[in-house]
């Protein structure tokens, strides 16, 4: 009997779960068990469970060609410079503003910082474009002015790694910059000002109190960016370079590929294989990463 | 007291931020001078921030094309609202479920949101799943539906603030009233947590106004063309500066020569426009939401 209204007790909880819960099958847990396609030679006509197996045939034609080892290099190094430069970038920032006393200030580089993260990378496009435009292009005006040769920036990869950093770094950079700003604002004064009894300098107390209290930070986000090194941002891939096929070598990541591959070329084959390699390798990848912070810094770890 | 260390220090910073506040602006102003530019003296001289020639003809081209800009104004707009309180509801609704521990199962549930943060189906089935068993494509659903709980992450925050925020004993005293664990809900649990719903609602706000993935994956020119928002159509013209011509022959419109190089620019700050304009009102809760949402985004 008591049992029996207990449960009764429950049911608004579960019915206040399940349209997430719903939700979550339709987005999610279907289209994990989609992966399976990745052994199939699809036909959309057919569906995926009329299509015939292959085992491992796509992933053969993926591994074979050359696309596979470009696509995750590049969505490696990517990933790596972009971890690199951010962090740089944004640490000096974060830094900088704490030490600026103006609270006025303060807040307008703040907020001025943050301002491209709220852009999405269609608009980062054209904010770049204006930049390089092959004829209108605010860069190539200046080369004429200077009497140096136009560069044609949409058609040359050797500049894409250094665009693609920059770019990321600029929208980018306001996001961690409060993360690190707010972990700056929680270290206790009193560690400056035994420092500045001792007598160090600004420079001092940076090198030896703000950077390492920071390193807890900078490690946790480093191993959970190792767990993202397999994902990539395919706006960023695919606004700013403007979907140039003479840039592929450089702007193709595992994301873009995959777009390409299912949307272009309709070459399933290709893109259920590349889409497969991804998640699973992704997988480990998160799991490890976070098995790692959890023993760190347990607050930070997502599970 | 001030050292000239400390001055030093003061003027190296605000050098520092102010070099790259305007790294931040000026491709800002450039797009904007470059949209009040004449097409044509535009085309031969480039976009400078000091043209010699300055024209409102691309503002009064996407002023003839409103049903084109204004339609998907409206679009985008309800598409957010819309979007964005449906994540709330199911959000927080989810969030506070599964903050029941004692309830039989409620672990498992939370392991099954955990997850999705784990493993992926990836885009192809994705799509796949959406479009020949939802039947998404081309429908104003395509642009809500993928969005919805725009990640795990934002539950596991909403759960963490109710654990944390909320004294168990209101909802206790309300459960000894006699109220329902929905009243419960709605009457004591939200309103207390109005901070964590501002902030969460303005990333979810934020991502609806400014998505055009869904709209490139599901909307096709053919069947989809009313759907658009303003992201999607600055990604097609990009692509295609004729799209917009293309689509508003169709509409009936009148023949006007097409500024074409401006014309995507003034389009752009058409849609940067309201992001710049309310920002500043509700710059501290993005602030809050990167510091709670933290290292884990």
């Amino acid at each position: 009997m008591a049992k029996k209204k207990k449960w009764k007790r429950y049911i608004p909880f579960y019915v206040m779960v399940l349209p997430g819960l719903l939700y979550l099958i339709i987005n999610n847990y279907i289209p994990m068990f989609g992966i399976v396609m990745a052994f199939k030679k699809l036909n959309f006509a057919k569906g995926i469970w009329g299509s015939p197996w292959c085992g491992l045939d796509n992933f053969k034609f993926l591994f074979q060609s050359k696309d596979a080892f470009i696509i995750t290099r590049n969505t490696v190094l990517y990933n790596i410079a972009f971890f690199l430069v951010g962090t740089v970038l944004s640490v000096t920032f974060a830094i900088m503003i704490n030490e600026i006393r103006s609270k006025f200030s303060k807040k307008l580089y703040q907020t001025l910082i943050l301002l491209p993260y709220l852009m999405s990378w269609v608009v980062v496009s054209y904010l770049v474009y204006v930049f390089l435009s092959g004829e209108n292009g605010l860069l190539n005006t200046l080369l004429t002015k200077m009497g140096m040769e136009t560069v044609n920036w949409y058609q040359e990869p050797k500049y894409w790694p250094f665009i693609l950093i920059f770019v990321n770094a600029w929208k980018g950079v306001g996001y961690s910059m409060i993360i690190y700003l707010s972990s700056i604002v929680g270290i206790g004064q009193d560690y400056y000002e035994a420092a500045k009894i001792d007598g160090a300098g600004k420079l001092q107390q940076i090198k030896s109190i703000t950077l390492p209290l920071l390193r807890p930070t900078m490690i946790t986000l480093f191993i959970l960016s190792i767990g993202q090194i397999f994902r990539s941002d395919f706006g960023l891939f695919y606004q700013i370079p403007r979907n140039s096929g003479t840039l592929y070598n450089v702007t193709r990541t595992l994301d873009m590929y995959i777009y390409q591959m299912l949307m272009q070329n309709s070459d399933y084959a290709m893109s259920t294989a590349a889409s497969f390699y991804q998640a699973i390798v992704g997988f480990v990848l998160i799991v490890a990463a976070n098995a790692l912070v959890r023993r760190i810094d347990k607050s930070s770890s997502i599970f | 007291m001030r050292t000239r260390e400390d001055r030093i220090t003061q003027s190296v910073s605000h050098a520092v931020m102010i070099f790259a506040s305007l790294l931040v602006l000026i491709p800002f102003l450039l797009l904007v001078i470059a949209s009040f530019t004449d097409n044509t003296w535009a085309a031969a001289n480039g976009f400078t921030f000091f043209p010699k020639k300055w024209s409102l003809d691309a503002y009064r081209y996407i002023w003839q094309q409103w049903q084109t800009i204004g339609r998907a104004y409206l679009v985008t707009i309800f598409v957010t609202a819309v979007g964005t309180l449906l994540s709330i509801a199911l959000t927080t609704l989810m969030a506070y479920g599964t903050s029941q521990e004692q309830v039989p199962g409620m672990r498992v549930l939370n392991f099954l949101i955990l997850f999705t943060m784990l493993f992926n189906g990836g885009l192809v089935a994705t799509y796949y799943s959406y479009v020949n068993l939802f039947h998404i494509r081309n429908t104003i659903w395509a642009l809500i539906v993928p969005n919805l709980l725009m990640s795990a992450f934002q539950i596991i925050l909403v759960r963490n603030y109710f654990r944390t925020g909320i004294p168990p004993s209101l909802s206790e005293a309300a459960r000894l009233d006699g109220a329902g664990e929905f009243r419960i809900f709605v009457k004591v649990v939200l309103p207390l947590s109005k901070p964590i719903l501002a902030t969460i609602g303005l990333m979810t706000g934020l991502a609806y106004w400014n998505d055009w993935q869904n709209g490139l994956y599901y909307l096709t020119e053919r069947g989809g063309s009313s759907y658009y928002t303003i992201q999607v159509i600055l990604n097609n013209i990009n692509n295609n500066i004729q799209s917009l011509q293309q689509n508003a022959s169709a509409l009936g419109s009148m023949n006007i020569k097409l500024p074409t190089t401006t014309i995507r620019m003034a389009i752009a700050v058409v849609g940067i426009l309201p992001i710049l304009l309310v920002y500043p009102f509700f710059q501290q809760y993005f602030v809050k939401g990167i510091t709670l949402g933290g290292v884990k985004e």
